[in-house]
């Protein structure tokens, strides 16, 4: 087992670019993606505190975390397909239907 | 020494896929990106002596998630356009995205974790095995939220058929 800030500085740079690409990109599955990605950082550090501890709370954490990203990733694509059929795109520049 | 240079390939592979899902302007391109670094995530787990973790992370992730992101990319297939502009707020979003890990990194810096107070070392989880403490733990401690689970997975399922159905 390498050291355990290694893991915790490998999940911060990880959980950053997630945010950058949430923030930078129109696209609206990129965005979700990004948001996977963040998640993913979070179970890093989840995995690697639940190993340095000796605690299986962190892990057992880490699967519902994965249970919830499922009915996301279900819920959030379908919306994205509600979408694409009334406006033929999935820019999030494109959603204004209730701006004001 | 050996541990080392392989934990150094692993993140330089994790970081590089990480930063192309958010560079490259091929939705389909980023997704198998993003494949790339939960793959990585799951030779963490291993290195970590968690191997369930690192299984149910290529299964969920890597395969039934990324191909639900997949199809739905193709499902709606969407033209690249050459000459649209795929990004927006480039400068904002890279000094926030910044700022946060300047944040976390400083923390963790000038922190210090707590002494391990758990009861499974790592030769107890060699012995046992990272599965059974698994199992035993989430059926007997948590329980309860492992039920509620299952209701959050029927809600989704509905709730998914509901919104993507285009007359109700």
């Amino acid at each position: 087992m390498e050291n355990l800030n290694s893991y915790l500085i490998v999940s911060a740079i990880l959980f950053s670019i997630g945010t950058i690409g949430v923030l930078i990109r129109k696209n609206a599955i990129v965005m979700f993606m990004c948001i996977e990605l963040m998640l993913n950082a979070v179970n890093l550090t989840f995995v690697a505190l639940s190993r340095h501890l000796g605690n299986m709370d962190g892990q057992v954490f880490v699967f519902f975390i994965m249970t919830v990203a499922a009915a996301e990733a279900a819920v959030g694509l379908a919306l994205m397909i509600a979408f694409f059929n009334n406006k033929e795109s999935i820019d999030v520049e494109d959603v204004n239907l209730m701006k004001w | 020494m050996l541990t080392t240079l392989f934990f150094a390939v692993i993140t330089f592979v994790a970081i590089v896929s990480a930063i192309l899902v958010i560079t490259c302007k091929n939705p389909i391109n980023s997704a198998l990106s993003l494949v790339m670094t939960f793959f990585c995530l799951a030779t963490y787990y291993v290195m970590l002596d968690a191997p369930f973790m690192a299984t149910v992370q290529v299964m969920v992730y890597a395969g039934a998630i990324m191909v639900l992101i997949v199809f739905t990319i193709m499902l709606l297939n969407i033209r690249v356009d050459a000459t649209k502009k795929y990004t927006h707020k480039i400068v904002l979003g890279s000094i926030i995205g910044f700022f946060t890990l300047i944040n976390t990194v400083f923390l963790l810096l000038k922190s210090r974790v707590a002494l391990p107070t758990g009861p499974y070392n790592g030769e107890m989880i060699k012995q046992i095995g990272n599965t059974e403490i698994i199992g035993r733990e989430m059926f007997t401690n948590f329980l309860l939220p492992f039920e509620i689970t299952s209701i959050l997975l029927l809600v989704a399922i509905v709730g998914a058929v509901i919104i993507a159905k285009k007359k109700l």
